[in-house]
């Protein structure tokens, strides 16, 4: 054969494979990064297990414990702080001192070994969050941490991007409330709240790249 | 332009010769067995490519440390071959669709490979923004693009902007080549003797038959890219210089810097074809195709453009001191008589007093003269940017904001890589594509209008 042309069977693979890839495929690529692979998606929900079946619902919840109890320095550091198993026995020493689930309190305390919690709601490394910066100018711990005194075992509730992030700190009179209510679960804020704590506490959240990367 | 098979139907026999003539040499050089000349050179290259990937693969793994910048020289060779290889692209775009429209008939011997040189310029050039970033894996990032970051580029910043000239510049240019290339590849196909050469053309000649609609609709293709391109070859480099031109630091701060850039551009991009397109014609045997009148037009327009840049340099200094502005004033005595001043007598030895060598005949007829002229043109045009890049960061405001720029060795392999990366691309080229435009070739020679009396 002289010259080489596109032979027959070729266009049936035109029509029928390579034009609707070409059409598809950019619409699979934009639905697939956009939705697919958000946050959103693959993180929202992530509920690993824990080494003690502690659950949030009985104590926060049905028991009505202050979120600042066990996470006691949340107002004063940048860490909310897991409590040490001391924190644990306080109660514990008297209140089913011989419980099999507890097993692992005691031995950390009696060890003193920490617990080996595993973290949900975890940041990047190259993000600097304050938890006293927000707790103290009224941001609830709800608002990012969803209904805790709901879950038995705590999953993740927002998908912690830059985006979200950047919601609030370009608009965060919805999300502010009286500072005295921040551990408040299901809180409803009276009309004007958010802006009467953002004028009152000059509340301005930066947006600037080094706010959050350092 | 017509076709060629419509050009020929009126004439006789010897321009059905000379045409098949021209077909002949243009495709013996991608058709014929490799020569010798060409495996040493494409070792060479091959070499200075390795230094790249090798800098390249250092750099990331360390870090922009490795480089001779820093906090005051922020900008140096990075940006200096950027800039560099960017303007070696315009003489490109400047020979294949601003002086088609013109109806340049010379330029149809030439645009071919001048082109590809573009291609392989931007490319080369393209490498040197990402990288200087310090995140190169980011570099998606200056695309605009919905994210879960609640980010959108900085459209304010001329570095934005570049990202768009280059990518415009680096899409229409591929296509303008490709594009003017299929009915080349079309004969390469049909002469190729083994069969992967026949379905390799094949696939690239996208199934031409060189019916009189395929010519139509090529014919009007071309001239709607030449139209694209024509403002490319202002836009691009004005871009560029807006990167200089909008920030606040005096030497940079200056509204005659698109056209000065632009002038530039287009001289050095000449000098770099000159500097190809003669070993090219001697090698490959295609003399008598790349005349020498073209090579000669050529150096006329090195003059013009030479003379463009040089008065620049005068206007800038002149500037400089008419302003009365302090700060302006001692940016350009620094520049011409202080630390860097031997840059600077360099860039203006080779920009300007060079090309004034192409008013004497002897000079523009002599290919070898030709070449080792556009040389220093090139170092002259390297020494431009470098001129303008480190001595104006040299001497800002406060003495505690006072530097001097040295290379390290892997400046000096990253800026070699970069022309190992050029001339693989161009070797590449030059052995398996059709280094001439053989259609456009003989639509314009003399033959094609023999016998219709329309002068």
């Amino acid at each position: 054969m002289a010259r080489f042309l596109f032979p027959e069977w070729t266009q049936p693979l035109k029509k029928y494979v390579i034009t609707p890839a070409l059409l598809v495929g950019p619409v699979y690529i934009v639905l697939m990064a956009a939705l697919v692979k958000d946050p959103q998606t693959l993180r929202v929900g992530y509920m690993p297990e824990q080494p003690v079946p502690y659950s949030h619902a009985l104590h926060a919840g049905e028991m009505g414990l202050d979120c600042r109890y066990c996470h006691n320095v949340v107002e004063q550091s940048a860490k909310a702080a897991v409590p040490p198993a001391a924190t644990c026995m306080n109660c514990h020493q008297t209140v089913l001192p011989r419980s099999e689930k507890l097993l692992p309190v005691r031995q950390a305390f009696f060890e003193n070994e920490p617990l080996r919690w595993v973290r949900v709601t975890d940041l990047p490394d190259y993000v600097f969050f304050n938890h006293s910066a927000h707790v103290t100018r009224g941001v609830g711990c709800e608002t990012c941490h969803g209904r805790v005194d709901r879950m038995v075992r705590v999953w993740q509730a927002q998908p912690l991007t830059m985006q979200w992030c950047l919601d609030c700190h370009r608009n965060p009179e919805p999300n502010l409330r009286e500072p005295a209510n921040v551990t408040v679960m299901g809180y409803q804020p009276a009309a004007g709240e958010g802006a009467a704590v953002k004028a009152r506490l000059k509340i301005n959240p930066p947006t600037d790249c080094s706010t959050c990367h350092r | 332009m017509a076709s060629p098979s419509e050009a020929a139907a009126g004439s006789d026999g010897e321009a059905q010769a000379v045409f098949r003539g021209i077909t002949d040499d243009v495709s013996r050089v991608a058709l014929n067995p490799t020569p010798k000349w060409w495996w040493p050179a494409f070792g060479v290259s091959n070499l200075m490519l390795l230094c790249l990937v090798v800098s390249l693969y250092h750099l990331f793994t360390t870090g922009i440390g490795v480089w001779g910048n820093n906090n005051i020289q922020g900008w140096a060779w990075d940006i200096t071959n950027f800039v560099f290889w960017i303007g070696i692209g315009h003489a490109g775009t400047l020979i294949s669709a601003v002086l088609y429209l013109f109806r340049q008939d010379w330029r149809t011997s030439i645009n071919r490979s001048a082109e590809a040189m573009t291609i392989f310029a931007v490319a080369a050039a393209g490498i040197f923004p990402i990288i200087h970033t310090g995140r190169p894996w980011f570099a998606w990032w200056m695309i605009p693009h919905p994210n879960d970051m609640g980010m959108w580029p900085q459209f304010r910043s001329p570095l934005m902007w570049d990202v768009f000239a280059i990518s415009t510049y680096a899409t229409t240019s591929i296509l303008f080549w490709y594009m003017g290339m299929v009915p080349d590849l079309a004969t390469l196909r049909d002469r190729a003797k083994e069969r992967w050469k026949q379905v390799g053309y094949g696939l690239l000649a996208l199934g031409w038959r060189g019916s009189a609609r395929q010519w139509h609709r090529y014919e009007r293709a071309y001239l709607i890219l030449a139209a694209l391109s024509t403002p490319l070859v202002l836009s691009v480099h004005s871009v560029v210089s807006f990167d200089f031109a909008t920030s606040q630091n005096p030497g940079w701060h200056t509204t005659i810097f698109p056209p000065y850039f632009v002038a530039g551009a287009i001289f050095s991009g000449f000098a770099m074809v000159a500097t190809l397109l003669v070993p090219l014609r001697h090698l490959c045997g295609l003399k008598h195709i790349i005349k020498e009148s073209h090579i000669e037009a050529m150096c006329k327009i090195m003059i013009a453009t030479g003379l463009m840049v040089g008065g620049a340099y005068g206007i800038e200094i002149f500037i400089a001191w008419y302003s009365g502005n302090a700060g302006e004033w001692f940016t350009f005595r620094n520049r011409v008589l202080g630390e860097y001043s031997w840059a600077y007598f360099a860039m203006v030895s080779c920009n300007v007093l060079v090309p004034q060598f192409f008013w004497i005949r002897k000079c523009r007829t002599n290919p070898w003269i030709v070449v080792g002229l556009c040389i220093l043109i090139n170092v002259g045009m390297w020494f431009e940017r470098f001129v303008i890049i480190a001595t104006s960061l040299a001497r800002q405001a406060m003495p505690g904001m006072w530097g001097y720029f040295s290379p390290t060795r892997w400046d000096v392999l990253t800026f070699i890589g970069s022309f190992g990366l050029f001339f693989t691309l161009f070797l590449l080229f030059a052995r398996f594509l059709p280094v001439i435009a053989m259609a456009e070739v003989k639509a314009v020679s003399p033959e094609a209008h023999a016998g219709k009396d329309h002068h």
